[in-house]
């Protein structure tokens, strides 16, 4: 049966062919969907979302170690947070096949860099596969299972947003049945102490070679012979631009790029006049092709930064210069918070509050674009916290008007241990937790917060006020974001505050509940509004400014900030 | 046949394109797809690519390449332009959903005829939102321009509403196939 499938649900469909039991995930683009259409589509296979990427490789090695095939999912920078199980894990032995999917963004569609994560295979001295169509994505994760478990290995597949979220068809295959679980104790191979880790590396080391070979032989790593003027090397997405650029060139597609197929690579190269080596961001198989002492071209054409093309491979291959083309001068179309967003009003009152706005990474990020312009920083998931206690320490109490904002899902992820740090260093700062109980930019997944599990039962909701106060902040006071007098109270009352101070900012994302609470549209009384843009500064897309007046779209789902800002009265209707 | 689909986030533009590469999978064709989810849903620019025929590589249309351009608001039509081949099909939703710019009074709502005309002069006009409005399916606009993009392409009537009655859900079935024959005339 063939099916169109993404590249992200075909690699939930090889996990149901391949026979796995576990998968575990924290949402991030463009990895998502992997985990949704697990828990979707295939109710064999338990899935959980974790609060953070450490967790998700963590419980999939965990059913691992029952002989349970296991899979964690997440984004490149995910891979960051999950680093420090994934550097011992080849140490341990492998009994059900481990998986780790890193779905990478060149070009930064929806991400903070645009790291290129198969180094952390070569890091890690583990197996890397890299599909460039959606079927290879179901077949490779197929693969990847049984090379785990032939070679005992945890190994990485990896995609970037372009399979990830690219849509081709599938050929379904057969589905493996699940291993039956047991106990084993495995004390030697399992408890990583130096004494037992010491004599683990050398064999790491041993099975990278035989890893080599077995990439020296596989199907995964094909020849395809054209002209034998020129050769290209390449992998995962790049390849299939490559091809389009250049159909009668000679391929050789590397599905298992790492550990590098030497002896495959020398003989391909000696078949060709000109050899190179087309691959996303790093040159990461070019600089490995190099130290074999093979002459090839590569990067010193091809850019470090950016996705590729077909155009681009193209124009950087035949040397010709990229065909001119003139964007037109059209007027930017950015993503913005939506209508309604309970961030914006809590961002505008703290702004308005002059304070220095410490960011995460959520909805709330777009909270940087003029008119807020209501973030002043953005690093990494749970980065936020820190930077606040950072800064507000270095002025100490009552000088620098510091808060730092972080959303309920990215809380939970990595903000605990920030806000933990801070009221035991006497922190100053002020913390608001944007409560829209989910984890909004993804498209709106669960979490220990919502009281839903993935598979949509009921489960624990975690009471944020309770934990803060666990935590040892004894300042908390939970707002409604859209009684923006009230909330300007309490921010500035937090920030005269000399001690820590959290605020819990609580209203549901406003895509949650588009259909229950939104009043009518709000409309602006031409006769009462004098052109003086405050609510333009909200930077709502609700609301246009025309002939010095400023007037309401039908995308306005009535939250009602606006009026309540507007000094004239002039906003009114609705609900 | 490349077929890239413009607007804005929540237009229904991906459930379109996943519709169109069903299609021409049923018509036989080997289809890819691309698109960009996550930051893009909220109220920024979106664009998919479609492309079918006997084996398809990218699943990105090289610059110039575009054979059919479906724009679900008439700014995004002229957005990408470098990708239309000359003379290219281009069909546009009469919408017009002004960007922050126009919106704070920053800059007028621009005329994108002059910029569509460097590269072709088939440009289709289609009230599609005005006709779903008529119908009282206001999330019907898809479907309806979809009907109107079926005219340009190989496929069969019939494949398509098999397609969407495989992919729709029950509730909105019928509408939408009744919005698409609309869309065919429209």
């Amino acid at each position: 049966m063939k099916k169109i499938l993404s590249g992200n649900e075909a690699i939930a469909r090889g996990a149901y062919e391949a026979g796995v039991g576990f998968a575990a995930a924290y949402p991030g683009t463009p990895s998502t969907e992997v985990l949704e259409c697990i828990a979707a589509g295939y109710p064999g296979i338990h899935a959980e979302w974790t609060p953070n990427e450490k967790v998700a490789l963590e419980v999939a090695a965990g059913a691992s170690y029952t002989g349970a095939r296991a899979m964690a999912v997440m984004k490149h920078v995910g891979v960051n947070v999950a680093a420090d199980p994934l550097m011992t894990l080849p140490y341990t032995l492998i009994r059900g096949g481990i998986v780790l999917v890193s779905a990478d963004d060149p070009e930064l569609f929806s991400s903070q860099n645009e790291q290129d994560n198969r180094h952390y295979a070569r890091f890690a001295k583990i197996p890397l596969l890299e599909p460039t169509t959606s079927q290879e994505a179901k077949d490779f994760t197929k693969e990847a299972f049984k090379i785990s478990e032939q070679f005992g290995t945890p190994v990485m597949l990896r995609t970037t947003t372009r399979i990830s979220h690219s849509m081709g068809i599938v050929e379904m295959g057969e589905v493996a049945g699940q291993p039956v679980p047991s106990i084993e104790r495995h004390p030697a191979e399992w408890v990583m102490l130096p004494a037992n880790a010491r004599v683990r590396h050398p064999l790491i080391e041993k099975r990278l070679l035989e890893l080599k070979e077995y990439a020296n032989s596989s199907p995964l790593n094909a020849v395809e012979m054209g002209d034998g003027k020129i050769g290209i090397i390449s992998a995962g997405v790049a390849y299939q631009y490559a091809k389009e650029a250049f159909p009668g060139a000679s391929f050789l597609k590397l599905g298992m790029p790492y550990p590098l197929p030497d002896r495959l690579v020398r003989e391909f190269a000696s078949k060709v006049d000109e050899l190179w080596v087309v691959e996303e961001l790093d040159p990461f198989m070019e600089d490995q092709i190099r130290a074999l002492g093979i002459a090839c071209r590569g990067k010193d054409r091809l850019p470090l930064c950016g996705e590729l093309n077909p155009d681009i491979i193209g124009a950087a291959i035949s040397g010709a210069a990229p065909e001119p083309f003139r964007k037109p001068a059209l007027p930017g179309r950015p993503p913005s918070m939506c209508p309604g967003c309970p961030h914006r009003s809590l961002l505008w009152a703290l702004r308005r509050n002059k304070a220095f706005i410490a960011g995460d990474i959520g909805c709330y990020t777009l909270g940087f674009l003029p008119p807020l312009s209501a973030i002043d920083t953005c690093l990494c998931m749970g980065a936020g916290i820190n930077h606040a206690h950072g800064m507000a320490t270095v002025f100490g109490p009552g000088k620098e008007k510091i808060a730092a904002v972080i959303g309920d899902s990215t809380f939970y992820h990595s903000g605990i241990t920030g806000l933990t740090n801070l009221a035991y260093n006497h922190g100053v700062a002020l913390v608001v937790i944007l409560d829209n109980s989910t984890t909004a930019m993804t498209g709106a997944q669960d979490h220990p917060g919502t009281g839903v599990t993935i598979g949509g039962e009921q489960t624990i909701r975690l009471d944020l006020e309770k934990l803060v106060k666990a935590l040892g902040i004894e300042w908390v006071k939970t707002v409604d974001p859209y009684d923006v007098k009230k909330t300007r109270k309490t921010i500035k009352a937090a920030l005269a505050h000399d001690g820590p101070s959290v605020i819990i900012s609580k209203a549901p994302c406003v895509l949650l509940r588009s259909k229950k609470v939104p009043g009518e549209p709000l409309c602006v009384d031409p006769e009462k509004c004098i052109g003086c843009k405050v609510c333009i500064g909200l930077g709502c897309p609700a609301i246009e400014f025309r002939d010095e007046k400023s007037s309401i779209n039908s995308s306005c789902v009535g939250c009602g900030v606006c009026g309540e800002l507007c000094a004239q009265g002039a906003i009114g209707g609705g609900k | 046949m490349n077929v890239l689909m413009t607007g804005v986030g929540g237009q229904g533009i991906i459930l379109a394109s996943d519709m169109l590469s069903d299609v021409m999978m049923r018509a036989g064709f080997d289809v890819k797809k691309s698109e960009i989810h996550g930051m893009a849903q909220r109220g920024g620019s979106v664009m998919s690519h479609v492309r079918y025929g006997r084996h398809v590589s990218s699943p990105l249309i090289p610059l110039g390449a575009c054979d059919v351009l479906l724009s679900f608001e008439e700014l995004e039509a002229a957005r990408y332009v470098q990708y239309l081949k000359k003379g290219a099909t281009v069909i546009i939703n009469r919408y017009r959903l002004a960007p922050p710019s126009v919106i704070s009074g920053g800059e007028p709502y621009p005329d994108i005829l002059p910029v569509l005309r460097e590269k072709t002069d088939t440009i289709v006009m289609v009230d599609g939102t005005k006709i779903a409005e008529d119908m009282g399916n206001p999330k019907g606009v898809n479907t309806i321009l979809l009907g109107r993009l079926s005219t340009f392409l190989e496929a069969d009537e019939s494949l398509w509403i098999e397609a969407m009655n495989s992919m729709l859900k029950e509730k909105i079935r019928t509408a939408n196939i009744e919005g698409f024959r609309r869309g065919r005339h429209a």
